[in-house]
């Protein structure tokens, strides 16, 4: 009885202390004042530096969070345990936002940064007329490669990544739609098909590839990339020049038959209490030069053409980021193909990776 | 008299802990397990998962299941046996016992630089003039790994039922005449079976269900149940197809348990040679 008791206050005197370190670390965290926002963003996904010169500007703080999934995201929304002011989801998640009833209207007139983006970027089919959202990133998916590590191989076509010589060195991301999305692509077939037969030739053809595959895993492809373990993967144009960063050899490559073009959009969520504070910091992020440093900082491409002046020149005229508009046109955007279609994408994906040796 | 309401009083937390926190999660698992995406109640999920790919995947997680319990076992009896041998037994003990503290994850991700092709691992195979290999994402690295986490909790039962095992019952087996082989066989095996037992619970129901480690050190190239529950419930948000998976999930560890848990022969006393 003794020992449990010695045991506990012990236990309790820890937590005690631990505790108090812990708040005293938080209240110097800065002036906790009413006047704050939440934002919900990808990881790695913003120059922390802008937040500390957004709080300085104009006196709101910034609470930072972040999610690794459009469907995480929404489902932290959906419960509404937190009050984000801003979230950034991809445009299928916006469409389901929209049906949910999860989004609140933007109000252009308190965004007069709105007009340094590219027209090209506002008024697509996913939001018509940006009611509900404002593009932060885009990007493409594609093939990042280390020509160190091959025989001289490119990857002007899907049909590339089947080539015999590839043997166990093909990482693919651990996505459905993007793997599947690929396999239609390399059919010729839509990246949005749901048409069943489509949808089984692409596993078909998938399943052929199996040999060639070395994982399919998530973020951890940047790292074996980076240190030369894996030669060729399968990534999305930011994850590829993160890796190029890290190690000049990686190449990135967007298949001529084309691929997926994505964009990732601020929005403000139902759960919002900060409204204008949103709006604040929404035209904060479109202004030219703090876009152009954020674009800097985290190698998407930026939609923000007023931005383009004050980047790199060299980064805006790399077709490998900013394809040109005919190049585009090869791409394509992801629509929202409902719960049932998702889950026939999921179903197909589990059995493509249970027949992977 | 008084000895009714003081057993009542007992167990009030017992029951109180049961139903919220083993019940209620089953019934709400298998409640969802008859809706459909739309929220309709309907037998499809079951149907479905009888149809599918899901069967094969029982198979999958059985068989490796199955390789992680085999190989924990025999790597931890032999363990288990030589630790009550040793002088200061409690301290072995706890020397294998310590890197079960520490998080699953951390040491997963460990095994990722041990194993990558400029891994410490590699180095040494190239510096013995075996070469480079692929470890990483192969079924190898997978069950190594896997049993590494999981041979604490076979060793440590084993461990107390060996400690326990009554020595003069091994001398009198050797005075009977019985060799090393048989005394080991009749006595030892026979008298630390619940060990072997219990040990088995703690390590195939889990394997069953591992999810993390078949991505990160498997690559995807190992597919469990865990997985095709972890995908139905965070991608495919069809809960209702996950929780069917679940609840067959449950319903074979509850068959492994019925299996597995033999009745309680204390092991010093009872001499139960057959």
């Amino acid at each position: 009885m003794k020992d449990i008791i010695r045991v506990s206050v012990v236990i309790l005197a820890v937590s005690a202390i631990l505790i108090f370190i812990n708040a005293k670390l938080a209240n110097t965290g800065g002036a906790s004042g009413k006047n704050s926002i939440t934002v919900f963003n990808w990881g790695e996904y913003l120059d922390p530096a802008l937040l500390k010169q957004f709080e300085e500007e104009t006196g709101i703080k910034v609470i930072y969070e972040t999610f690794d999934s459009n469907e995480a995201m929404m489902t932290k929304i959906e419960q509404g345990g937190t009050t984000y002011d801003i979230a950034v989801p991809s445009e299928y998640a916006i469409e389901k936002m929209k049906e949910s009833d999860l989004l609140i209207p933007i109000d252009k007139a308190k965004l007069p940064n709105l007009k340094n983006i590219d027209p090209y970027f506002l008024d697509l089919a996913f939001d018509p007329e940006n009611k509900f959202s404002i593009p932060y990133f885009w990007g493409t998916l594609g093939i990042a490669y280390n020509p160190e590590l091959l025989d001289g191989q490119t990857f002007e076509s899907w049909e590339d990544l089947w080539d015999p010589s590839l043997e166990q060195e093909v990482v693919l991301v651990d996505s459905a739609r993007e793997v599947i999305g690929m396999g239609l692509n390399a059919l010729g077939y839509s990246l949005n098909s749901t048409n069943i037969s489509e949808l089984e030739e692409a596993a078909d053809k998938l399943r052929t590839l199996q040999p060639n595959i070395k994982a399919i895993i998530g973020d951890e492809i940047t790292q074996l990339m980076v240190n030369g373990e894996a030669a060729v993967a399968l990534t999305w144009s930011g994850q590829a020049a993160d890796m190029m960063w890290d190690n000049e050899d990686i190449d990135y490559a967007v298949p001529e038959e084309g691929s997926n073009l994505w964009f990732d959009n601020m929005v403000i969520p139902r759960t919002a209490k900060n409204i204008d504070g949103a709006h604040a910091f929404i035209n904060f992020m479109l202004d030219a030069e703090i876009a152009a440093q954020n674009a800097d900082y985290v190698g998407y491409s930026t939609p923000n053409l007023a931005a383009l002046d004050f980047m790199d020149p060299e980064v805006i005229q790399d077709e490998r980021y900013y394809p040109d508009e005919e190049a585009r046109n090869h791409l394509e955007v992801y629509k929202n193909l409902g719960l049932e279609m998702l889950g026939t994408y999921n179903e197909l994906f589990l059995g493509l990776k249970m027949d992977l040796q | 008299m008084n000895a009714k309401p003081t057993r009542f009083l007992s167990f009030v937390p017992y029951a109180a802990w049961i139903v919220l926190f083993v019940i209620a999660p089953i019934a709400l698992i298998t409640y969802y397990s008859f809706f459909d995406l739309a929220g309709n109640f309907t037998l499809e999920n079951y149907r479905n998962f009888f149809t599918s790919i899901y069967f094969k995947l029982i198979v999958n997680s059985f068989w490796y299941a199955f390789l992680i319990t085999f190989f924990s076992l025999l790597f931890a009896y032999p363990t288990a046996y030589f630790l009550t041998k040793t002088k200061h037994k409690q301290l072995w003990l706890l020397l294998i016992i310590i890197p079960s503290w520490i998080n699953l994850l951390l040491k997963t991700y460990a095994f990722i630089g041990l194993f990558g092709l400029y891994g410490p691992i590699n180095a040494f195979l190239e510096m013995a003039g075996i070469g480079q290999h692929q470890l990483l994402f192969t079924d190898f690295s997978f069950v190594f790994v896997a049993v590494y986490i999981f041979i604490p909790f076979m060793i440590l039962p084993i461990f107390n039922s060996l400690d326990k095992l009554n020595p003069a019952l091994i001398d009198a087996a050797q005075d009977l005449g019985a060799n090393a082989w048989t005394t080991f066989s009749r006595v030892t095996l026979p008298l630390t079976m619940n060990g072997v037992k219990s040990g088995i619970q703690v390590v195939f129901i889990p394997a069953l269900s591992l999810f993390m480690i078949t991505r990160l050190i498997a690559g995807n190239k190992v597919i469990t149940l865990g997985t095709a529950i972890e995908q139905q419930f965070l991608v495919a948000q069809n809960w209702g197809m996950g929780s069917t998976i679940a609840v067959f999930l449950i319903l074979f560890m509850f068959i492994i348990m019925l299996f597995t848990s033999g009745s309680e022969k204390g092991a010093a006393g009872s001499g139960k040679i057959k």
